[in-house]
């Protein structure tokens, strides 16, 4: 099992490295960071995967101590959208061409590069999907692999449990559902 | 008006009710220095930029205030490390410069550059970086705000050359924007109610008061609380004045070398309130046996250290003075007499075990020159010591009456804190009374700073502790390794004449019957003044907590009529 956090942060020079830094010190174990652009500018947006011998608690309080960090929200148990992206290029030979091409298609991936003895394809999906794909590709032969790491977004109107010190619990912490803050 | 980044940074600092700055000059931080010559802040010159760290340390602990050090770039800046892991550990407000190389040479290497803000993050509560005159009042606000807010601590500025000498229109910020700065100041009033449940229901109640009671200024509230439900108080090394020593609630302190009955009432206590502490190894010896019967509350500001090494069942998430201001008016007046009983039980044992009731063999012990400290200042003294034997004797020994009394570096343990500190505590208040109890291994890691307290006319009152030993690792070694005693014999010079050499009056102690004369001489003596008390080569602190014991499984000091 493992821990997906969202952390917003202000987009300024070094923030990851504060963020890595932290990481490092305590002692969290990152499985993956993603980083990217918010909908609201100057402010990045990040998806936290930690393995659960990792206190998920501990890793929000102390991303929530750093200064640059808006927000940090735990969706591990929450309804929430998480997927991954990853390009896969395995070795094909002319006979096992169509054999992969249907695996693809089954998949619902994308051929996004096709050349003489190899093939590139995109998956988007659950971490559990794309290892599943990952699995019937092996036998072929993979001769690369790159993967985004998880991003996560709540569904709906809904924003994840939020992490605000201090009032844990309160109707204040209950009732805040979006993401608005200035 | 137009202004040259030095000369902003001065003025913001001015705005910031900066009067004194630690500080050590070089190439990349000279626009700085020079601009202090047109305000009113008092530049003093350290020894070294280590003495500057923990004289701005000193300076914060004594007055409250944000201590300010200043140095050059690279070995300037790494030079302060030391102090700021000090003042990290501790939570103390401190704001420290650094010159920089100039923006456009960062990355090559160029003469004395170093990436002090990669250096300092692990160990700042935040830093900064300005490569731009238009960024110096907004930083300096937001790095002042970070600093004394919250759960304090240190904040660097790294400052570029072009920075400092680049003419711009200044403008003072008059509002600052921390979207992700926002520290606790009330817990919630559900939580607050669990924990006055909790009070009710217990039978064998114990407060652990740490720093953030007198960070927060939760003296008062601290005891009404305690009086009002009859709960004794033990303290931590830096919570040492949150509860006078002669209040009939005090246990005095916890932990490794704490007393007796602090821990023995931790381990059994039902209840323990945990009060802006963190649950430090130093204070709870092997966690799991720690405190097995107590359900835990835990009031603390920073959100990171709850559940951090204990877990407990309800944490108070907030400003301690507000927290406890919110809860006091819920409570009602409790009584544990039987508690009270086994606790003065307790007590007494203590007090027959005490290194006091050995006064009469004729052996020069530090705790005897530590209590004639305590007689011939009236209790009254600020208390600044090293690290070491003479550490824990000064925390056991000097019995604190009052808050802010007691400067001492705690979760670092840096030897050498102990001279610069004083120096920057004199600086809050010149007529203050402040009094150094040092070891010789850690006097001398900072002693160039006699020069400093020579320059500035220093009025620091020296008890110098002289075992010529490394005290508190050779009993370790007495304890663990055997009597093997590596490295921890130490000389020193001859202290006498090298208090001489920096015009200091001194005297030196062998004799028991000599201490409160020579302690009378430095109080009467205008000035700094040292006295060395060649005490006790062997003596051990008492009580000890040995790694991987429970609190209370304790080395104690023999009954004397057992030795
Ligand atoms: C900078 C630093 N180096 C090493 C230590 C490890 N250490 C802790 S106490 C101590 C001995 C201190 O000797 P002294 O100042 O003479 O005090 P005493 O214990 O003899 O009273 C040492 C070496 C330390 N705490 N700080
Ligand atoms: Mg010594």
């Amino acid at each position: 099992m493992q821990n997906t956090i969202v952390a917003l942060v202000e987009d300024k020079p070094g923030v990851l490295n504060r963020i890595a830094s932290l990481f490092r010190r305590r002692n969290f174990n990152i499985k993956s960071l993603n980083v990217g652009n918010s909908e609201k500018p100057g402010i990045s947006r990040m998806t936290i995967v930690v393995d659960d011998s990792v206190n998920a608690s501990q890793v929000e309080a102390n991303l929530y101590k750093l200064v640059n960090v808006i927000d940090v929200q735990d969706v591990t148990d929450e309804p929430a959208v998480i997927r991954e992206l990853a390009l896969i290029k395995v070795s094909v030979t002319p006979e096992k061409r169509n054999e992969i091409s249907s695996l693809a298609d089954i998949f619902r991936t994308n051929v996004v590069d096709v050349a003489q003895d190899s093939m590139t394809i995109e998956i988007v999906g659950t971490e559990k999907k794309i290892a599943g794909f990952v699995e019937l590709l092996r036998p072929f032969g993979i001769l690369e692999m790159v993967r985004t790491g998880n991003i996560a977004m709540m569904r709906g109107a809904m924003a994840g449990k939020r992490y605000m010190p201090g009032k844990n619990g309160t109707e204040e912490q209950k009732q805040y559902s979006a993401l608005s803050f200035s | 008006m137009k202004m040259n980044g030095a000369d902003i940074m001065m003025e913001c600092l001015v705005r910031e009710g900066v009067d004194t700055i630690f500080g050590y000059p070089g190439g990349a931080i000279m626009p700085v220095h020079d601009a202090m010559l047109k305000y009113p802040i008092h530049h003093v010159l350290t020894r070294h930029e280590q003495g500057a760290s923990h004289a701005a340390d000193g300076y914060a602990r004594a007055s409250g205030k944000v201590g300010v050090a200043v140095a050059t770039s690279g070995p300037g800046a790494t030079n302060l490390v030391t102090g700021i892991v000090t003042a990290m550990m501790d939570s103390v407000p401190m704001v420290c410069i650094t010159g920089q190389v100039p923006a456009h040479l960062i990355g090559g290497d160029a003469f004395q550059e170093t990436d002090v803000t990669g250096v300092t993050l692990p160990i700042t509560k935040h830093n900064y970086l300005i490569t731009r005159a238009d960024e110096i009042a907004q930083v300096v606000r937001e790095a002042f705000h970070i600093a004394r807010s919250g759960r304090p601590g240190p904040v660097l500025i790294d400052f570029c050359k072009n920075a400092q000498l680049d003419e711009i229109e200044f403008e003072y910020p008059e509002d600052i924007s921390l979207p992700g700065y926002s520290p606790p100041d009330h817990a919630p009033m559900d939580d607050v109610n669990k924990a006055v449940e909790l009070i009710e229901a217990a039978e064998r109640p114990v407060i652990l008061a740490g720093h953030g009671v007198q960070m927060s200024g939760a003296m008062e509230e601290l005891r009404i609380f305690a009086t009002k439900t009859n709960t004794p108080v033990s303290m931590t090394l830096l919570g040492l004045g949150a509860l006078p020593a002669s209040d009939p609630l005090s246990l005095g302190m916890m932990g490794m070398h704490g007393e007796a009955c602090a821990n023995e009432a931790i381990q059994n206590a039902d209840l323990i309130l945990a009060f802006g502490m963190r649950f430090d190894d130093r204070v709870t010896g092997v966690l799991s046996k720690y405190a097995p019967h107590a359900k835990k509350i835990h009031v603390e500001v920073d959100p990171t250290e709850i559940h951090k090494n204990v877990a407990v069942d309800v944490p108070l998430m907030g400003d301690l003075k507000t927290v406890l201001a919110d809860m006091i008016p819920l409570l009602d007046e409790y009584d544990h007499p039987q508690w009270m009983a086994q606790i003065a039980e307790w007590k007494a044992e203590t007090e027959e075990r005490s290194i006091m009731s050995w006064q009469d063999d004729g052996k020069l012990y530090s705790a005897h020159a530590i209590r004639a400290m305590w007689t011939a200042t009236e209790g009254d003294a600020l208390v600044v010591t090293g690290v070491g034997q003479h550490q824990m004797w000064a925390a056991q020994y000097y019995e604190f009456e009052k808050p802010y009394r007691l400067l001492t570096s705690g979760g670092a343990g840096t030897m050498g804190y102990g001279l610069p500190a004083a120096l920057g505590a004199w600086f809050t208040d010149k007529e203050k009374d402040v009094w150094l109890i040092d070891g010789d291994g850690s006097f001398q890691m900072t002693q160039a700073e006699l020069s400093t307290m020579m320059q500035e006319g220093a009025n620091v009152k020296i008890v110098l502790l002289n075992n010529s030993y490394l005290g508190m690792v050779r009993q370790w070694q007495e304890l663990f390794f055997d009597e093997r005693y590596a490295a921890t014999p130490i000389t020193g010079p001859d202290f006498m004449k090298l208090a001489e050499a920096h015009g200091i009056p001194a005297k030196r102690v062998t004799k028991p019957e000599d201490a409160m004369d020579a302690l009378e001489f430095a109080k009467n003596t205008p000035g700094t003044v040292l006295i060395e008390f060649q005490v006790e080569k062997e003596e051990l602190v008492y009580p000890m907590v040995p790694a991987g014991a429970a609190l209370n499984e304790m080395l104690r000091r023999p009954i004397k009529s057992e030795k």
